[in-house]
């Protein structure tokens, strides 16, 4: 099945972290080309909903599946998980690093398609610096370059905006509407609006927040 | 280039670069055997007769010295949770990142043991049947240090606790390693006998240690 027949889909999902209850009953579906952005107070179960769909954190209750997916893969094998850690070894160079989760997360390696998503995200000048030579704001790009190296229907985004300026933030939201237009399913927490048209929001912990303060 | 040998050049190029720590263990065992003359005395016959058991017992602490880090890094900066997804089963992530861990740290002790034997005043056959000896039982000192490793990678200080847990799974690499050793400068027991049994060691902590390895890491994640 292609990619376009691919659908995520959550259902009746029960989250505790440490025996408090984050969410109970969360349904929600993401269709090819479609993104959801979670969104929801601090502490409201983002980053736990997205550790979850990735396999790190056990469901109470509920299910979850990549519908149209591979049979054999669970959701987190064919998942891009970008959290709020880069995954970026400071004494490595940003080539060297990205060369390796290309080979790591199953796609086709070569060091064109490094320099070339590292010129995505604006970062073809820094390929042979090493990492801890980098500002903030340019590891969490090199970061971002991770998911264009492998290729992975579903994208899951944990603050993906963090520290990026605001050429940053509107290249990155073009590779999320290319993302969309080829098909690709993305879920990210975030605070700041993305810049993506259509996308679903998910609020978490709404009902919480009302007693807060 | 497959999953696997991308995996076994990034963790030999962090360990070879400044601050990898590979280097670290040859400079503690270096360290080790030039004080132990100092306390022993000048008793060239003692030295040569315990010469064995100080290269063993610097290697073994100088073995478990840098593997503390050797998945607290990958957890720290989120990489262990993409390891977890990625192309390689987690089994075997552990395997490549030991086999890295012992050629960048544990094959330089191999290869520097017989000079620094040299300081211990021994005789040219125990010194090649020390690195022998060290050669078939680092890697079961690495991949023992590997379970403790994964076991203690999500606390802060996890160091003394890795030595605790895993210096007494060590004793018997060390018991048979020195009588290995030591065969040729008067030890108890020939030499071929403790070797096969350091060599059925290696292999059974080769084959066993990384689903231990692996359980512990699942267990782990959050």
């Amino acid at each position: 099945m292609g990619l376009n027949a691919m659908r995520l889909r959550v259902q009746d999902l029960i989250l505790e972290r440490g025996g408090r209850l984050l969410f109970a009953g969360l349904s929600f579906e993401a269709a090819a080309g479609e993104a959801v952005i979670v969104t929801g107070p601090n502490g409201a179960g983002k980053t736990s909903l997205l550790r979850a769909l990735c396999g790190f954190l056990p469901a109470q209750a509920g299910s979850f599946a990549l519908e149209g997916g591979d049979d054999q893969l669970t959701v987190g094998e064919q998942a891009h998980y970008l959290g709020h850690a880069d995954a970026l070894k400071s004494a490595l160079t940003a080539g060297e690093n990205l060369f390796f989760w290309a080979a790591a997360l199953g796609g086709g390696v070569s060091r064109a398609t490094v320099i070339e998503a590292l010129a995505r995200v604006g970062l073809a000048h820094v390929v042979d610096f090493p990492v801890r030579t980098l500002s903030a704001g340019q590891k969490r790009r090199a970061a971002l370059a991770r998911l264009l190296v492998a290729h992975r229907p579903l994208w899951l985004l944990d603050e993906p905006t963090a520290a990026l300026d605001a050429a940053s933030q509107a290249a990155f939201a073009a590779i999320l509407r290319e993302r969309m237009a080829r098909g690709g399913i993305i879920v990210a927490a975030t605070h700041a609006p993305l810049g993506i048209e259509g996308a679903k929001e998910l609020r978490l912990g709404a009902a919480e927040r009302a007693g807060a303060f | 280039m497959t999953p696997a040998l991308a995996l076994f050049l990034r963790e030999w190029r962090i360990a070879r670069r400044i601050g990898g720590g590979a280097s670290v263990g040859a400079v503690f065992f270096l360290i080790m055997v030039a004080i132990m003359p100092f306390a022993l005395g000048p008793d060239l016959a003692l030295l040569a007769r315990l010469g064995p058991a100080i290269l063993w017992v610097a290697a073994l602490l100088a073995t478990l010295l840098g593997l503390d880090r050797l998945f607290q890094a990958d957890h720290e900066d989120g990489s262990l949770d993409l390891m977890m997804n990625g192309a390689l089963p987690l089994e075997f992530v552990v395997l490549i990142k030991c086999a890295a861990h012992w050629t960048a740290s544990a094959l330089p002790l191999v290869v520097l043991s017989p000079l620094f034997g040299l300081m211990l005043a021994m005789a040219p056959k125990p010194l090649a049947l020390v690195a022998a000896s060290l050669a078939a039982g680092t890697p079961a000192l690495t991949m023992i240090g590997a379970v403790g490793a994964a076991l203690t990678v999500s606390l802060r200080r996890g160091g003394l606790l890795l030595a605790a847990l895993a210096l007494p799974l060590t004793i018997p690499v060390l018991i048979f390693g020195v009588a290995a050793a030591s065969a040729a400068s008067g030890g108890a027991a020939p030499f071929l006998t403790p070797f096969l049994m350091l060599c059925a060691m290696s292999l059974f902590a080769i084959a066993a240690a990384p689903f231990a390895a692996a359980a512990a890491l699942r267990y782990a994640r959050e």
